[in-house]
């Protein structure tokens, strides 16, 4: 059947054909803006952040710690029963060199996003955050980094109140 | 709990393309109309519509499952639209199978429609929601992240080379030269093309994605003595399973998709097999990303962990291989119409396993096939065995 | 058991947005219902002889059958108020200095949601005949605004 179908539909359009205004076709924004709570648990990350300390959070029946921290366990689903401050140094779990932004503007310098598994938490917890103060080419699984914050003054209770993480020994 | 026998009857699809001028309703149509034909059944026949598609900011249209119903034919019908991100494809034939095998309806017709180029100018914007606003948007992420960060987790555990995994995306564009929907086909590509391309972020290169694509498929369910009487090739919807993982991405094992595992596990005992490996003669495992389709394949038990990339350095994955995966062209090759892509797997199945794949047919007379989807923040698996 | 409670000096809030930004083709059918309105200033629908249906604005195929639709007709440009509201808001939330009247007209078996102007309120009634007020032709882009309102016809 399929198989003698010449034709499926569907036209397809190039950008000349919008440029040159052979289709007609509007333009429209959502422009959405939202305020979030922030909540409970993340609430007081932020302002653990602003405090410069990493807060997770900890389920003594699943013996886990978790980062960011939440105020259920979804393991168990029982109340998380007490807030952790951690360490701020921790390993790479991974990481990409990224040479484009969202809206596909080149980069000559990378961003190194990194998923950092915090010290503290348990094994594999990590959050995502940026590396610098590194060379590119040496980044690696399994480095250790340490978070860089910025002063007091200027912490706002914000995830950008670390700056970055770079690596604990210099490479 | 007895269930009725499910089988597919018919199947459509539009062409995947980068930009269509049709609306996402008459996209929807056009796949509905076809499928339709294709099992020679009218409007009437149908009791209920699953529509599949995925977040409505693409189409840029909110709601858009009741935007899309009139182009699904699901004008005063039962009708519902199920949405589990990228995992939509395979799940909305779930949907519709639940629908007919727990005596409901008879008759269901499935329908899954994307239209991205509405995004426009970047389609990236779409994703950036997925990251939590609070603790990951104000790093400033982009969706390839996301992939670079698994995909370099996954090759690093395993010491898996780019070369290893470049080789998915050659064979499924390869593949997609013989699918006359495909967007991306190349039968003469290579893996030194793969490797040359840019490097967006590493280590991720641009010929490493599928293409942001419009279009839409259709099939049509029906019950088992309804489908004895509709035609002499019923596929037989043997096995459907679907699971979520959490959604703290950052704490989790990145490296093995657990969640596809289970998903694969409920729908293997459902079909009754033991040997996925042997019993499974087509793999249409989902591949946005070709290190995509090794880390499902791994989930789906049809290759040991870290060696999914033996299969397509030994030939097995080849469409006249043992078990050829993506004998469509894939995400990669076809498009990636992100809830049309996952039931396109579906509707090649059908063909496949009917022997109506044309050009692309498989041969020696598969008998079944496993499509399986994956999505939301990296964390969902759904799978459907198909088998005639 | 104790809860998890909030830092009392978290910050209670977050903003941010979702920038999601779009471009619509008009479609098959409705390539064909805006060029009309933008070259000819005619309101088109399409025809379903099966269903015996006229479409308003145009569809490329009928919901109640599924088959494409070919018939196109020309509806004309004055439509029958089927309802009206009067709104005394605009989108962020402030008083509108003149309250606008926006009416669903009935054309062919659809119709359009449209304002209303050369009008008073206490001259609507349901069923009023109401006509099409274009833009003069080069001034037309091919959009709903094409039509500047709808008024009282004859």
């Amino acid at each position: 059947m399929t198989e003698n179908i010449r034709s499926f539909p569907g036209t397809p359009l190039s950008e000349q054909d919008f440029e040159e205004g052979k289709i007609l076709f509007n333009y429209d924004e959502l422009n959405g803006k939202f305020s979030w709570d922030t909540g409970i648990a993340i609430g007081s990350y932020l302002a653990g952040l602003k405090n410069g300390v990493i807060l997770g959070s900890r389920c003594s029946t699943c013996r886990k710690t978790v980062v960011p921290p939440r105020t259920v366990c979804e393991w168990c689903f029982r109340p998380m029963q007490e807030y952790v401050p951690l360490h701020d140094t921790g390993t790479v779990n991974t990481f990409s060199l990224c040479y484009v932004t969202w809206d596909m503007k080149r980069l000559t310098d990378p961003q190194i996003p990194a998923v950092i598994e915090i010290d503290g938490a348990s094994p594999l917890h990590g959050i995502m955050h940026l590396l610098k103060e590194v060379d590119p080419q040496k980044v690696h699984i399994g480095m250790r980094v340490k978070a860089v914050w910025k002063s007091a003054e200027e912490r706002t209770g914000a995830i950008t109140d670390i700056q970055y993480f770079k690596p604990v020994k210099e490479v | 709990m007895t269930m009725r026998k499910v089988a597919v009857i018919g199947a459509g699809m539009t062409k995947f393309v980068r930009r269509a001028q049709e609306t996402p309703k008459e996209l929807s149509w056009l796949a509905t109309r076809m499928a339709l034909e294709s099992c020679e059944l009218t409007l009437d026949d149908i009791e209920a519509v699953c529509m599949g598609t995925a977040p409505d900011s693409f189409d840029g249209i909110h709601m858009k499952g009741e935007y899309l119903s009139d182009g699904a034919g699901a004008w005063r019908k039962p009708y519902m639209r199920s949405y589990v991100g990228g995992g939509t494809g395979v799940f909305v034939p779930i949907q519709g199978w639940y629908h007919v095998a727990s005596g409901m309806f008879d008759v269901v017709l499935v329908v899954a429609e994307e239209k991205m180029s509405n995004f426009y100018p970047h389609a990236q914007a779409a994703f950036l929601t997925i990251f939590d606003h609070t603790t990951e948007r104000p790093l400033g992420p982009n969706l390839l992240w996301i992939f670079a960060l698994e995909m370099n987790r996954y090759m690093t555990t395993y010491g898996i080379s780019k070369e290893d995994i470049a080789r998915v995306s050659v064979q499924h564009k390869r593949n997609a030269a013989n699918h006359p929907c495909a967007l991306l086909g190349d039968p003469d590509i290579t893996v030194e093309d793969v490797l040359n391309s840019e490097v967006l972020a590493y280590p991720v290169q641009r010929y490493d994605v599928s293409p942001v694509s419009d279009g839409a498929v259709a099939i049509v369910l029906a019950a088992e003595h309804v489908a004895k009487r509709l035609t002499d090739k019923p596929v037989w919807v043997e096995g459907v399973g679907w699971n979520l993982d959490t959604a703290h991405w950052t704490n989790r094992d990145l490296v093995y998709p657990r969640y596809v595992e289970y998903a694969a596990r409920m729908a293997y005992d459902m079909a009754g097999i033991k040997e996925p490996k042997k019993e499974i003669h087509i793999a249409e495992p989902y591949d946005p990303f070709d290190y995509k389709a090794l880390h499902h394949l791994e989930g789906l038990q049809l290759a040991e962990r870290g060696q999914a990339p033996q299969l397509y350095i030994d030939g097995t994955a080849a469409r006249d291989g043992n078990m050829p995966v993506c004998p469509s062209g894939g995400l990669l090759g076809v498009g990636n119409p992100i809830a049309a892509a996952g039931l396109m797997k579906i509707a090649e199945l059908f063909w496949q396993l009917r022997g109506e794949a044309g050009d692309r047919q498989v041969p020696g007379q598969p008998r079944r096939g496993i499509a399986q989807a994956w999505g939301d923040l990296m964390q969902v698996g759904t799978v459907v065995i198909m088998g005639r | 058991m104790t809860l998890l409670e909030r830092d009392p000096k978290s910050p209670l809030t977050w903003s941010g947005n979702l920038p999601v930004t779009s471009r619509y083709t008009f479609g098959l059918a409705g390539e064909k219902f805006f060029r009309a309105i933008k070259d000819e200033g005619k309101i088109i629908g399409s025809y379903c002889k099966k269903c015996d249906h006229t479409y308003v604005p145009a569809s490329q195929f009928c919901e109640k059958c599924l088959a494409e639709v070919s018939d196109w007709v020309d509806v004309g440009t004055i439509g029958e108020l089927h309802t009206f509201t009067v709104l005394y808001e605009g989108y962020d939330g402030a008083r509108l200095v003149q309250p606008e009247i926006v009416a669903f007209i009935s054309l062919g078996d659809g119709g359009l949601i449209h304002r209303l102007g050369e009008i008073n309120l206490d001259e609507i009634y349901f069923g009023m005949p109401l006509e099409a007020v274009f833009l003069p032709e080069g001034q037309r882009q091919g959009s709903i605004l094409d039509i500047r309102y709808f008024k009282p016809a004859g």
